[in-house]
């Protein structure tokens, strides 16, 4: 008799709202379970109480709100500008670099230009060049890869440390004071390039602008003709070739687009919140967006609860580790976990798990 | 110009050294279709791991009484089990589950590297030893322990007998990989599945089985580099982030190597120099320049990356399905 296999996996046609969510609440309650089971076995700290401590962290104070929402706001940029490569099947892992190169560019204006030309005139300098570099850190894989299919996660991922180095050079240029290594805050006393204050914060305005910018972008994936245009280059490009498309284009216009909103959250740390460049400015985002921009399937709506749950993570894990004085890669550690369950559940969304009836049945 | 070059090069082969454990585990680990991004946070697992072995070990019985043989047996069955537990998940998810495999791996990354630094900060106040740092120089001295005569030879000693046992290791994996891929039927069956899954599995290959064994073993290997760096490189002493991007170099080295294990040997003691060249590179007081310099081995892994898509030739492409999963019914 043929041995008949006890676990037959067959592909889910579709699958219900409520049940998909259920399905994924379910992985992240079981992630959140074994988390804590590894803080108790590993610090010997109670769950529960760093859980608590976790959600203090990030809603606790109004300061706390606010920077929770500033995280998210730059977090979420910078997943809407990976989201539309990677429905077209291109791997952008060149977002760090794309949004230090966007901070760059906004910096060298401020530095050089600050306080020679009117404000207005200056934050629309800024504006401009922050996406242009970014754009071009972006279109430069985008190029090869069309034109001769160059492999682009590797070429974005090392575009990335190009740039981090570019920036780690021009820090030393315009450092001040001379020696010490760093920037420092841009125009302190001028506040020149500096974007103004709405309602009286800082961060209000950078919100906003992501806002605009997650339903702009959620309308371009799904119903403008480029939308639909690189979901078929992402689904087939063989198809795509057939109907007319032209592929090359839409891989160049979609990465120009992908790469200038990086360079706006570039813009946007440099501009509306920090006023200085670093080499950690954008600390990962890039990375972080690839999984913000992937577990809410490219939906750009998805991706505003997809990037408060990353920020909650690692906001709340910054508020144990200096509670308990832990070390503060902490967060990281959970966020892995987390983000393992995640990625595990997809598969329960995707496929059915029936198993093997008793054998009278077969037979 | 000897001189420089008798400095230079043990210097370069020393760098040179995680990179090449890490370009031949993910060579294994490609070879069977899985694009393991993971391979950054497996290496500072396998290093961390083996501090923990270690500083367990030496701190519960004491510098004095520590053995050679155990001194390097725990630290090197720690990172082992490591890195093997994390080929598991990333083979669990992406080959048993199907998960992307860019998404799995950078979150093995985010795990991994949160991993390697936290323990790396708190490992002193959750054991509640009394220590000020994780100095592992005893380990270390077991772990760096070079050939007596090296040193009696001269120039040929220096530059090609002056390293320790694991240096010779990853030479040793990287030729082994060479034959046991290209050379040999279990090496055949691999790159079939590699290139297509389907194909390997209609001819009665186990597409799963070979894919959780290359990406284990590779991982394995991987993990050495992390240990190397630690243990020998940094003289025992575990810094946070001190590894930093070289995870990233030895999966861009198995593209510069175009998939063949062999030639990561002189790659990655190339890339190694190219990452300390801004040190040897006279620049005065101009320190801006010497960042720019940094930037080598990123251009050349960028150029190399073009270059081989220009030639397009057909033996080195990257396998076929690399990235992909396989589900046997979506053919």
């Amino acid at each position: 008799m043929n041995r008949i296999p006890l676990i037959h996996i067959s592909r889910r046609k579709d699958i219900v709202w409520y049940k998909a969510w259920l399905i994924r609440i379910i992985a992240i309650i079981l992630a959140l379970v074994l988390c804590g089971i590894i803080t108790m076995v590993t610090t010997g700290l109670n769950p529960i109480k760093v859980y608590a401590a976790m959600i203090d962290g990030t809603f606790g104070t109004t300061r706390r709100i606010w920077m929770l929402c500033q995280n998210i706001a730059i977090l979420l940029c910078i997943s809407i500008a990976l989201a539309p490569a990677f429905k077209m099947r291109f791997w952008n892992l060149g977002g760090d670099g794309q949004a230090l190169m966007g901070a760059l560019g906004a910096a060298a204006v401020m530095i050089l230009l600050g306080d020679k030309i009117p404000n207005g005139l200056l934050i629309l300098i800024m504006v401009v060049v922050s996406i242009v570099c970014g754009a071009i850190w972006a279109v430069i894989p985008a190029v090869f890869k069309a034109r001769w299919n160059t492999n682009e996660t590797l070429f974005t991922l090392m575009m990335n440390y190009v740039a981090i180095q570019l920036v780690a050079f021009f820090v030393i240029v315009w450092e001040v004071p001379k020696g010490a290594g760093k920037i420092g805050i841009i125009n302190q006393n001028t506040n020149a390039g500096w974007f103004p204050q709405v309602g009286g914060s800082k961060y209000l305005l950078n919100i906003i602008i992501v806002a605009v910018l997650t339903i702009a972008m959620f309308i371009y994936m799904k119903y403008s003709k480029h939308g639909y245009e690189l979901s078929v280059v992402g689904e087939s490009e063989p198809t795509a070739r057939y109907v007319g498309i032209k592929v090359r284009k839409v891989i160049i216009r979609t990465m120009v687009l992908s790469g200038a909103l990086c360079g706006v959250a570039g813009l946007l740390l440099v501009g509306g919140t920090d006023h200085t460049l670093t080499t950690t400015l954008v600390s990962g985002r890039g990375f972080t967006g690839v999984m913000v921009a992937w577990l809410a399937k490219f939906n750009p709506i998805y991706m505003v609860l997809t990037s408060f749950l990353i920020v909650f993570l690692q906001r709340g894990s910054g508020e144990i580790t200096t509670a308990y004085s832990l070390n503060q890669s902490y967060g990281d550690i959970i966020t892995g976990i987390i983000l393992f369950f995640i990625i595990g559940c997809e598969f329960f969304l995707n496929y059915k798990v029936s198993f093997r009836k008793s054998h009278k049945e077969v037979a | 110009m000897f001189g420089f070059l008798l400095s230079f090069i043990p210097r370069a082969v020393s760098q040179g050294i995680p990179l090449m454990f890490g370009a031949v585990g993910e060579t294994i680990t490609e070879k069977s279709g899985n694009l393991n991004l993971g391979t950054a946070g497996i290496m500072y697992v396998g290093g961390i791991c083996g501090v923990i072995g270690s500083f367990l070990y030496e701190t519960k019985t004491g510098i004095e009484n520590m053995n050679a043989f155990l001194g390097i047996l725990i630290p090197l069955v720690c990172c082992l089990l490591g890195s093997l537990i994390m080929g598991l998940i990333y083979c669990f998810l992406t080959v048993t589950l199907r998960a992307n495999q860019n998404v799995t791996g950078l979150a093995m990354t985010t795990f991994g590297v949160g991993f390697g630094n936290f323990f790396g900060g708190s490992l002193i106040k959750l054991s509640g030893a009394d220590v000020p740092s994780i100095a592992l120089s005893r380990t270390s001295q077991f772990f760096s322990a070079k050939l007596p005569f090296a040193k009696d030879l001269g120039w040929f000693g220096q530059i090609f007998l002056s390293y320790s046992f694991l240096a010779y290791t990853a030479v040793a994996m990287a030729i082994i990989a060479s034959v046991v891929i290209f050379h040999t039927k279990l090496g055949l069956q691999l790159r079939a599945v590699g290139e297509s899954p389907s194909t390997a599995d209609a001819a009665g290959i186990n597409v799963t089985r070979y894919k959780y064994f290359a990406t284990c073993i590779g991982a394995m290997v991987s993990g050495l580099g992390g240990l190397y760096y630690v243990m020998d490189y940094a003289s025992g002493v575990w810094s946070n982030d001190a590894f930093g991007d070289r995870g990233w170099l030895a999966i861009a080295l198995v593209i510069f190597t175009i998939w063949r294990p062999a030639h990561s040997i002189w790659a990655s003691i190339l890339f190694g120099g190219l990452y300390i060249l801004h040190i040897f590179i006279p620049s005065g007081t101009n320190l801006a320049i010497k960042e720019l310099y940094q930037m080598a081995p990123y251009v050349v892994t960028i150029i190399v990356l073009i270059f081989t898509s220009l030639r397009n030739k057909r033996e080195n492409q990257p396998p076929a399905s690399l990235g992909l999963s396989y589900f046997r019914e979506d053919r």
